[in-house]
């Protein structure tokens, strides 16, 4: 579903795609058609998807138009800093927002409650790129604002390493700030449907402390539908990871999507939107068998 | 309405008097940048209290007259996502069988996928303009809206007196148009409010990106400004503050008038 959606939006929508490539750009008939058949675009509807198609199958996504390499090869060498940057900061977002949503939401209308949940609702309300641009312009020297490493750095492994991590602090700290917001409120309000079940007020009455029930009874049941909703909601750490890497200059892919839609490169388009859009599908997935492993009752079923 | 909500909706109320008045605020050749005669990059100070942009224009003068557009996109394409998500939801709640089933299935498939790479990609195929960016949010954000409405009407439908209706000899026409309807309308207020929220958000990415319409000044182009000519470096925070904080509380103010709104709807226990 994902390759038909891919198809239609930059072959069917545009109408004709070489028109649209080449907006703004002095071109002669003569040009157009000689695109038109090398992209194939002069064969019926049917047979383009077909080729399409099985081009995808075969892991074929066309070539780059800007790169003009294959549009696979490229996505694959942006893959590895964009893996890095997203998983450094949904590790860290998820474990700061659901420890921050669990305390918020536990003590209710509490100062710690208030100033949380006030301050996730404005990062929540903050543009990722302008919180980027923010952090870069607040802490001056402090740490490199653009690429991934500096040419200069010794190439032992350890110091390789250290120069990334210190390219790696901004991009994730922006990324971490607006992705987190959102799991603060999600786990806050997971937990806070949790706090008038009745197990709560027997394992009160037996005696346990305050603590304990928190941490051995709340927490467990309150995390499976947030932690569901943290992957359901992956598709926002991947728009967050577009712009914070155009901000940052990161080069992995959505720095890639910049350059692909400043071309407009249709193909390394369509290509990063299949690769993405059937990325987040995966998730889902995973979101589903992981809700099976944590949650006995849906193993069951 | 609790009292962030009141506070939010008086937000709102002075941007949209902001947005209304901007053109009389606003004199007509102060934007334009072959017609300024002021310093390119000044401080904050006298006569600009917000400094001047690379071209020598008014900050201050440029986020006024952003304010319509961010407000005029943000509500159109919240109008268009939730007009589509009350549909689709209405629809799929009402009609079982396999094209309700269908409908559902293609709610779920773009619930999923992340809406901000679709709607770069819309506004990249279609031509550049206000139109395309309202487009391009209102048809990536509606499934969410969609899967509530149709729960709410499946609620609904369950109930004795709809059950009662039908019995009476009711059509597909009155049951959704007198009892399905009016029970969804707070549900796709609340949901209105706040997808005006994510829609101003959306459309300032957009912008950010390049993606707005050229024509028109809104608080998002105005940062992809500040971007492309380079205000981090040149530490022109005056340039970079004022457009971002208008998001941040206009948002933040559609926001909690939305959560104000949710929490009169739906009474938490």
């Amino acid at each position: 579903m994902v390759a038909v959606l891919g198809f239609f939006l930059f072959r069917v929508v545009p109408g004709d795609p070489v028109v649209s490539m080449t907006r703004g750009r002095p071109t002669t008939a003569a040009m157009q058609a000689e695109l038109r058949a090398r992209f194939g675009l002069d064969r019926p509807l049917h047979e383009q998807f077909w080729s399409y198609f099985t081009g995808l199958l075969r892991g074929d996504l066309g070539t780059s138009f800007t790169f003009r390499r294959p549009v696979a090869d490229v996505i694959a060498e942006r893959l590895g800093p964009t893996l890095l940057l997203v998983g450094t900061a949904t590790l860290v977002a998820v474990l700061l927002g659901l420890w921050l949503g669990v305390r918020a939401g536990w003590r209710r209308g509490s100062p710690f409650d208030r100033v949380t949940t006030g301050v996730s609702l404005t990062l929540w309300a903050v543009p990722t790129f302008w919180l980027g641009m923010l952090l870069m312009m607040a802490t001056g020297d402090l740490f490199p604002s653009r690429g991934m490493r500096d040419t200069d750095t010794p190439p032992d492994f350890v110091s390789q390493s250290l120069d990334v991590a210190h390219h790696l602090v901004l991009p994730s700290v922006t990324l971490v700030a607006v992705v987190c917001a959102e799991y603060v409120l999600v786990m806050r309000s997971s937990l806070l449907e949790e706090t008038t079940a009745p197990y709560l007020v027997t394992a009160r009455a037996k005696g346990l402390r305050d603590d304990l029930v928190r941490r051995r009874h709340a927490v467990p049941n309150a995390v499976l539908p947030a932690i569901t909703l943290v992957f359901l909601r992956f598709g926002l750490v991947v728009g967050g990871a577009i712009t914070t890497e155009t901000v940052f200059s990161w080069p992995g892919l959505g720095l890639l999507f910049y350059d692909a839609l400043t071309g407009p490169d249709y193909f390394l388009l369509q290509g990063l939107l299949v690769v993405t859009a059937g990325a987040v599908v995966v998730m889902n997935l995973l979101a589903d068998l992981l809700h099976g492993v944590l949650d006995p009752r849906v193993r069951a079923a | 309405m609790n009292r962030a909500g009141k506070a939010g909706a008086a937000v709102l109320a002075v941007a949209a008097l902001v947005a209304v008045l901007a053109p009389l605020l606003v004199p007509a050749d102060a934007l334009d940048v072959t017609r300024v005669t002021d310093a390119p990059w000044r401080p904050p100070g006298a006569g600009h209290w917000l400094g001047t942009d690379h071209a020598g224009r008014s900050v201050a003068l440029l986020v006024l007259q952003g304010t319509g557009t961010s407000l005029f996109v943000g509500l159109t394409a919240a109008v268009l996502s939730v007009g589509i998500g009350t549909l689709v939801g209405v629809l799929s709640g009402h009609f079982g069988g396999l094209a309700a089933g269908a409908l559902l299935r293609v709610t779920d498939f773009f619930l999923v996928l992340p809406s901000l790479v679709l709607a770069i990609a819309l506004s990249t195929v279609l031509p550049r303009g206000l139109g395309t960016i309202v487009l391009a949010i209102g048809l990536t954000s509606w499934p969410s809206t969609a899967r509530m409405v149709r729960a709410q009407t499946l609620t609904i439908e369950a109930r004795p007196f709809v059950e009662r209706a039908r019995a009476l000899g009711g059509g597909h026409t009155h049951v959704i148009g007198r009892h399905v309807l009016p029970s969804v309308v707070p549900l796709v207020l609340v949901n209105a409010t706040l997808a005006v929220a994510s829609s101003i958000v959306a459309e300032s990415t957009l912008a950010f990106l390049g993606l707005g319409d050229p024509t028109r000044i809104s608080w998002g182009a105005l940062l992809h400004q500040a971007q492309l000519h380079g205000a981090v470096p040149q530490r022109a925070w005056w340039f970079l503050l004022p457009p971002g904080v208008a998001i941040v509380v206009v948002v933040l103010a559609f926001t909690l008038v939305g959560r104000a709104l949710e929490a009169v709807v739906t009474p938490r226990r």
